[in-house]
């Protein structure tokens, strides 16, 4: 019986249970040893692409609750990945370099407490916009966000942008250069092991969000918020709440993306629309409203630029740079990119983690399936 | 005399906002969506017109009128290919489609034409007219008297044509217009087609240097996103209400650019690029849905 209705929730208890089966169990577990086995197998090129992966998809994690599960659309991230990154670098680099010297977990605490403050002050606002305004106002922000980025040089460095040496040192432990189980890690494998880290710990949180009362609140609005409201669900707590969450998860993502990156200039192009593009197209490519789909989305989005730029040579018609003929790699990326996009939107609405679903339940119920 | 110079080309600007703008909202009304690919098309207007006058060494209006050709056959075949798929979709969904539009134009551009010139070579140039002490640069009055033009023509049609009503019907309630036996699917590639046209028209304009704009590149798409702010001031859904956005968000951008630091010293350099922007933001704070926009009536 029990094989029948695996997939079938009867019980309250049923739902809200964190890990639903054994088999679920064991595949977290075999996460857990890939987690501590990984960094000591990779490169560095490879250790750093993993590494920006699990930043955008706690960055990602934090837009979901948003988009996914509130129904709020918002093309506002790029905004407070740059909040997080230049509060962190302002209070954590060194004297010399015009910061305040913070430990890593001060200004961590900071950007994160600092997210959900500009997410409350943009959310309240927001809340009388829907669907294409909404978006549209989101929009506005970044080019806002943009220009006092640009305009307060004593924080940001302005046009030529500002270094961030950041020491990530947390429970005795330098994660910059991490000195574990009798071996030393470069920097991009020690980042690596407190990033992935982070994104587990955003995970549960989302999930815990998900699965309790303020979840089923969240996602009542997203289904119908005037209904949603005749019910008894606040509005304003709901949607104001989804707004606040995201952003400190954003401004969180931003802290880490100011560590790795080392060095950021606020422009079009490292915290312009482009970026917050990217977010809405991870949790769509990954799979809407789901856990695991803003990580498969970001592990297949984050680490296609890097692919090209390793694979790219070998294939015809590429060329290295803009001035020879072919089409150069950086136009071929944002080509395979853009494509990537409509392909999924178009042909699989519900992204990876559709595929995944639909693949399980063929062989779920194997013979008997179509 | 600075004045008079920066009106025209806050005109001209303005004049291309609109152009746009009005894309957007014929689509906007015709699909309830927001195309950014609007952006992207006038990009590619733009290189349309310059590859027709440089490798088939066409003349400019003949070139300008091979664009827009193929900019409306663009506008349909889009429609028809990608954005009918995505019917019953959420608004966001359509929306990223769009977007992945959008993100296409910049590789397939600089892929196809890899050092263009910094202008669209135009019958005007870059000339000026000389009244008095002012001098204004033709390619601003040429913009202007074009995108009257055209804009009238457009308004000419929406309200005398039989199209044009079916159009308007269609925009209220669609089910109706099809119960009244208007041919709803023809009414929404007309649409999309007058959105191509207006943006290779806008594209150009650009292109060939009209208000303070960097002339021929791929640039013009983030300037012609500028008419977003523009459009929602006037409210989504109207298309006077596009025009008026545009010309006011434009002719301000331009002053505002001109006389900061008279206006507002204490504000850094670059606010006008930004002052769009922070206008409709501060309009939707106040209404919602635009000056002229209409409400969404709810259901439960």
């Amino acid at each position: 019986m029990a094989g029948a209705t695996r997939g079938m929730v009867r019980r309250y208890a049923q739902d809200l249970r964190m890990v639903p089966s054994w088999r679920a169990r064991g595949f977290l577990v075999a996460l857990f040893a890939l987690y501590l086995w990984l960094p000591f197998q990779l490169d560095d090129f490879w250790a750093s692409v993993l590494t920006l992966a699990g930043i955008t998809a706690i960055g990602a994690l934090g837009l979901n609750m948003l988009t996914g599960y509130t129904g709020q659309p918002s093309l506002g991230t790029a905004a407070f990945i740059g909040l997080g990154a230049f509060t962190a670098s302002y209070l954590g680099r060194p004297e010399d370099f015009g910061g305040l010297e913070w430990p890593f977990l001060a200004y961590l605490a900071v950007a994160i407490v600092l997210g959900a403050v500009v997410g409350f002050v943009v959310g309240v606002p927001a809340l009388r916009l829907r669907g294409n305004y909404l978006i549209i106002a989101t929009l506005g922000l970044v080019f806002v966000a943009l220009y006092v980025f640009k305009s307060w040089e004593e924080v940001t460095g302005g046009n030529s942008g500002v270094p961030m040496p950041l020491e990530v040192n947390l429970l005795g432990l330098d994660f910059a250069n991490l000195d574990i189980f009798g071996e030393t890690l470069g920097r991009n494998q020690s980042l690596f092991f407190l990033v992935w880290a982070f994104v587990a710990l955003t995970a549960l949180l989302c999930k815990n969000v998900v699965r309790t009362r303020a979840g089923r609140a969240l996602q009542a609005v997203r289904d119908r918020d005037v209904a949603a409201e005749v019910v008894g669900v606040s509005l304003f707590r709901t949607k104001v709440g989804a707004f606040v969450l995201s952003s400190a998860i954003a401004s969180a993502a931003g802290v880490f993306y100011g560590i790795w990156i080392q060095y950021l200039v606020p422009d079009d192009q490292s915290l312009g629309l482009n970026l917050s593009i990217q977010y809405l197209a991870i949790i769509i490519v990954g799979g809407i409203g789901t856990i695991y789909g803003p990580i498969l989305g970001a592990l297949l989005v984050g680490a296609m630029p890097a692919l090209i730029d390793e694979f790219a040579g070998q294939l015809p018609l590429v060329s290295e740079s803009a001035t020879e003929s072919g089409i150069s790699k950086p136009a071929l990326k944002a080509l395979l990119y853009a494509v990537l996009i409509i392909v999924f939107l178009v042909t699989e609405p519900n992204g990876l983690g559709g595929i995944w679903r639909r693949i399980r339940d063929y062989f779920a119920s194997w013979p008997l399936s179509r | 005399m600075k004045f008079p110079q920066l009106f025209a080309s806050g005109a001209a600007l303005g004049a291309v906002y609109a152009l746009v703008g009005l894309g957007f909202v014929v689509i906007y009304r015709a699909t309830g969506v927001i195309n950014f690919a609007q952006a992207g098309m006038v990009v590619l207007g733009a290189f349309l017109v310059y590859g027709a006058t440089t490798t088939l060494d066409l003349s400019f209006w003949l070139a300008l009128l091979v664009a827009m050709g193929l900019g409306a056959l663009l506008g349909i075949v889009l429609e028809r290919v990608v954005l009918r798929r995505m019917i019953g979709r959420p608004v966001y969904a359509v929306i990223l489609v769009t977007v992945g539009l959008l993100l296409l134009v910049e590789p397939v551009v600089t892929t196809i034409w890899e050092n263009p010139a910094t202008n669209i070579e135009t019958p005007w140039g870059l000339g000026k007219v000389t009244i008095g002490s002012v001098n204004i640069l033709q390619v601003d009055v040429a913009t202007v008297v074009i995108a009257g033009t055209v804009l009238g023509a457009f308004f000419a049609f929406f309200r005398y044509t039989k199209y044009g009503v079916a159009m308007r019907a269609t925009a209220i309630d669609q089910e109706a217009a099809l119960a009244q036996g208007i041919n709803v699917q023809r009414i929404v590639a007309l649409s999309w087609a007058i959105a191509g046209v207006v943006a290779v028209l806008a594209g150009t304009m650009l292109g060939s240097g009209a208000g303070p704009a960097t002339g021929l590149g791929v640039g013009i798409g983030i300037i012609s996103l500028k008419a977003l702010p523009a459009v929602v001031l006037g409210g989504l859904d109207s298309p006077l209400g596009a025009v008026v956005g545009g010309l006011l968000i434009g002719i301000t951008e331009v002053l505002m650019a001109g006389y900061q630091n008279d206006v507002l010293p204490f504000l850094p350099d670059g606010f006008a690029a930004v002052m769009p922007w922070v206008v409709m933001l501060i309009v939707l704070l106040v209404r919602p849905y635009g000056l002229f926009g209409t409400r969404d009536v709810r259901r439960i």
